[in-house]
């Protein structure tokens, strides 16, 4: 007889966990994973396919872990992903492919994210024994440039490595990855696990040049000058907005961006044993409520934890619509909660207060409550006159939002963008505006997910291999 | 690449070092800059490139040894290696002729930031004088080069151990006022440390004379994705990195600059005695 319940996957208790940034959640064990997969009904059209951004062939992997051929299941994976113990990882996989489930009408759907991680991260640990075949054609010579090291940019190298094109992908940080890597914590993406990813892209023969800058290192023509046939822009959002308010200058305030980045990528966290220092005191406020709000607000109090043992660690979201408006992971928002968040919704901050030697004390904050639905859809938080309140705290994380970076479309002339500054492309093929220049994730549309940036990765991938590998 | 070709102290404190760095010396433009880190451990810092050559594939830095990572980068020795060398970042200086005399300011190590945008400015054909000043005299850096390349040179040191006694205002005032009137400067550059760019704009904005100076703010990645060197322009929040590093001194908050500067202070100070 089937199960019917989910499995639930073990996570590391939240008393425990806010003490360090070890991973969360702890995967399915082999029984958790064989009991769940065998939940899957093998729909023979299956509708969880066409809810993955990069259509992988689900109910194959699920019927592999279910009979015990694991690396059967990794190889199927791999076929579409390139990256699947991320993806597994930070998926949102509740709009995505679990959305789909037909499970999900009456139930809990599969839990098809737990067990594309339990396939990963079990290949990764038994590496010896159950190598993947991949397919890797011979390099037919074909160079193809890739800006950016993110998960769209990682995977358009990967597919296009295994078509046999010489593939280099310029990052401009000294650690790759992108937003993998300076932007999600390694309480939800431990860095070994990144690591891994990586090699294996580079296994496909991806070579990662570091500390590169498109269009200030090298631009886009030397690229071709140096005989790249063809190139794939996927450089990211990573230009944080500042809200324009008064006070956003003074000390203790950070963009999401740099708090973020100043702990994942700089270890921040380990400071003095890492160089990179981070100013925080035992309150802080986050403003925001999308994945990047809740990452800086559980990276907040595992760091005041450390700093201040003694101290209770005050953490607050402060959000202007209501927690159903929240465009965070419904999981991440679960785990904030657990661990001690506090969350003030229908708020909006109007004033961050000086305390008189240029650092923050205070943010005056309005309250809110909802009107008609605006251009997004949904309801625009209006501000409540004489609602004036004061928050009291010494650090405050802007999570407002990211624009395009304009560092590489600003170089590149000709190659056109929107008024927001993403870059335009043809949603068919992924082509820009100039010739054999292709773009894809963030770059071309605001904040999206890793799984959608690698579905756009892929794209331009299909699109390079039509036009050069396959023509010339 | 990232090779330590040269290594000469300029000064008590303050290193030069030219670097094996292909890409960067073939682009690199007077006013840019790059971020690099010494170790693994390391954090991620701004210097700016004093110097390049495409033909020898080099760039020169000169930095003071005021913290840990400048410290540690001042033990590298001849043929070791940066760890991590990112650029040429920011925008170049705007090296065009203009109609009147042109006055270029550096303070302390900023005299060698000066060297490369003094030369450009003098390229484009413009009549330069120079104004450098330190602590004392054991501190002045490039005065032959200066001297070399202006028309006029003016050292100043706040003991007077060498030039004239006083600050680099002092000598600006002079040129100012001596040299006739105002009207005949088209353009003050500035370099240096904050207090010095500040006392400069607010000396030349009561002539009026346009400034420009060259802002240090802190930096972490140096391509415009975190805003931790952001400052506020005539009331806007630009970033250093990417919108600068120069900008319109009457325009620049300089008590907002100068604080944010130093909100990590004991945190410096602790990570400088680990080693």
């Amino acid at each position: 007889m089937k199960n019917t319940e989910k499995q639930k996957m073990n996570e590391a208790p939240a008393q425990e966990r806010i003490n360090n940034f070890s991973e969360v959640a702890l995967g399915y064990n082999e029984e958790q994973a064989r009991i769940e997969a065998q939940r899957c009904i093998q729909c023979k059209k299956p509708s969880c396919v066409a809810g993955c951004p990069v259509e992988i062939n689900i109910p194959k992997f699920i019927k592999e872990i279910a009979s015990g051929e694991y690396s059967k299941s990794i190889s199927t994976l791999k076929e579409k992903s390139n990256l699947p113990a991320v993806c597994g990882r930070v998926c949102p996989q509740e709009t995505q492919c679990e959305l789909k489930c037909i499970l999900s009408k009456k139930g809990n759907p599969v839990a098809i994210g737990y067990l594309e991680r339990f396939a990963a991260d079990y290949e990764m640990k038994n590496k010896k024994d159950s190598l993947p075949v991949i397919s890797v054609k011979k390099t037919q010579g074909h160079k193809v440039a890739i800006i950016g090291s993110g998960p769209a940019g990682l995977t358009c190298a990967g597919d296009l490595a295994r078509a046999g094109a010489s593939v280099t992908i310029f990052e401009a940080l000294h650690k790759s990855g992108g937003v993998l890597s300076y932007g999600i914590p390694p309480f939800r993406l431990p860095r070994n696990i990144l690591n891994d990813e990586l090699n294996y892209i580079k296994s496909l023969g991806v070579e990662i040049q570091n500390n590169i800058i498109i269009g200030k290192t090298f631009s886009i023509e030397d690229l071709f000058a140096a005989g790249y046939k063809a190139v794939f822009i996927g450089a990211g959002a990573g230009l944080p907005v500042f809200p324009g308010l008064p006070g956003e200058n003074l000390c203790g305030i950070y963009s999401a961006n740099e708090f973020l980045t100043r702990i994942n990528l700089m270890s921040a966290d380990k400071f003095p044993e890492s160089d990179t220092p981070l100013n925080i005191g035992s309150k802080t406020v986050v403003i925001g409520g999308g994945n990047t709000a809740m990452d800086s607000a559980r990276c907040a109090i595992r760091i005041i934890k450390t700093r201040f043992p003694d101290i209770k660690p005050e953490v607050t979201i402060i959000y202007r619509r209501t927690e159903s408006e929240m465009p965070a992971r419904k999981e991440e928002i679960e785990h904030a909660k657990q661990e001690g968040i506090n969350f003030e919704f229908l708020t909006q901050p109007v004033e961050f207060i000086n305390n008189g030697d240029g650092f923050l004390s205070a943010v005056k904050c309005l309250k809110c409550e909802l009107g008609a639905p605006d251009s997004s859809g949904r309801r625009k938080p209006v501000p409540l006159k004489n609602s004036e309140f004061i928050i009291e705290t010494n650090t405050a994380v802007l999570a407002l939002g990211l624009k395009p970076n304009p560092l590489v479309p600003q170089s590149l002339k000709g190659l056109k963008t929107d008024d927001e500054g993403n870059v335009i492309v043809n949603p068919e093929t992924a082509q820009t505006s100039i010739d054999n220049v292709y773009a894809g994730g963030d770059i071309i549309g605001g904040e999206g997910t890793v799984i959608e940036a690698m579905g756009m990765g892929k794209k331009a991938a299909k699109s390079i291999i039509n036009v050069y590998l396959n023509t010339h | 690449m990232n090779k330590i070709l040269e290594k000469r102290k300029l000064a008590q404190d303050t290193t030069l070092m030219v670097i094996d760095t292909q890409p960067i010396s073939a682009k690199a433009l007077p006013g840019q800059f790059i971020i690099l880190r010494t170790h693994d451990n390391g954090e991620r810092i701004p210097l700016t490139i004093v110097n390049s050559n495409p033909e020898n594939k080099t760039i020169t830095i000169v930095f003071q040894e005021i913290g840990k990572t400048t410290k540690l980068l001042g033990r590298l020795n001849t043929g070791e290696y940066i760890h991590d060398l990112a650029g040429p970042l920011g925008h170049a200086s705007e090296l065009i002729k203009y109609p009147n005399k042109i006055v270029v300011i550096g303070g302390g190590v900023g005299i060698a930031e000066l060297l490369p945008v003094t030369i450009g400015l003098k390229n484009a054909g413009n009549s330069v004088a120079g104004i450098i000043g330190a602590r004392n005299k054991d501190l002045l850096i490039f005065e032959d080069e200066l001297r070399k390349t202006v028309d006029e040179l003016h050292v100043v040191t706040d003991d007077g151990s060498k030039g004239q006694k006083g600050f680099v205002t002092d000598a600006l005032n002079n040129i100012i006022n001596n040299g006739g009137t105002p009207e005949n400067i088209s353009l003050v550059y500035a370099v240096g440390p904050v207090p010095m760019m500040r006392a400069v704009s607010v000396l030349t904005l009561n002539f009026k004379i346009k400034t420009i100076v060259s802002l240090n703010p802190i930096m972490i990645d140096g391509t415009g994705m975190c805003g931790s060197c952001r400052c506020t322009i005539n009331g806007k929040t630009k970033f250093g990195c990417v919108d600068g590093p120069e900008f319109d001194g009457h325009s620049v908050d300089w008590n907002e600059l100068q604080t944010r500067l130093g909100q990590f202070k004991p945190f410096e100070k602790q990570s400088l005695g680990t080693i």
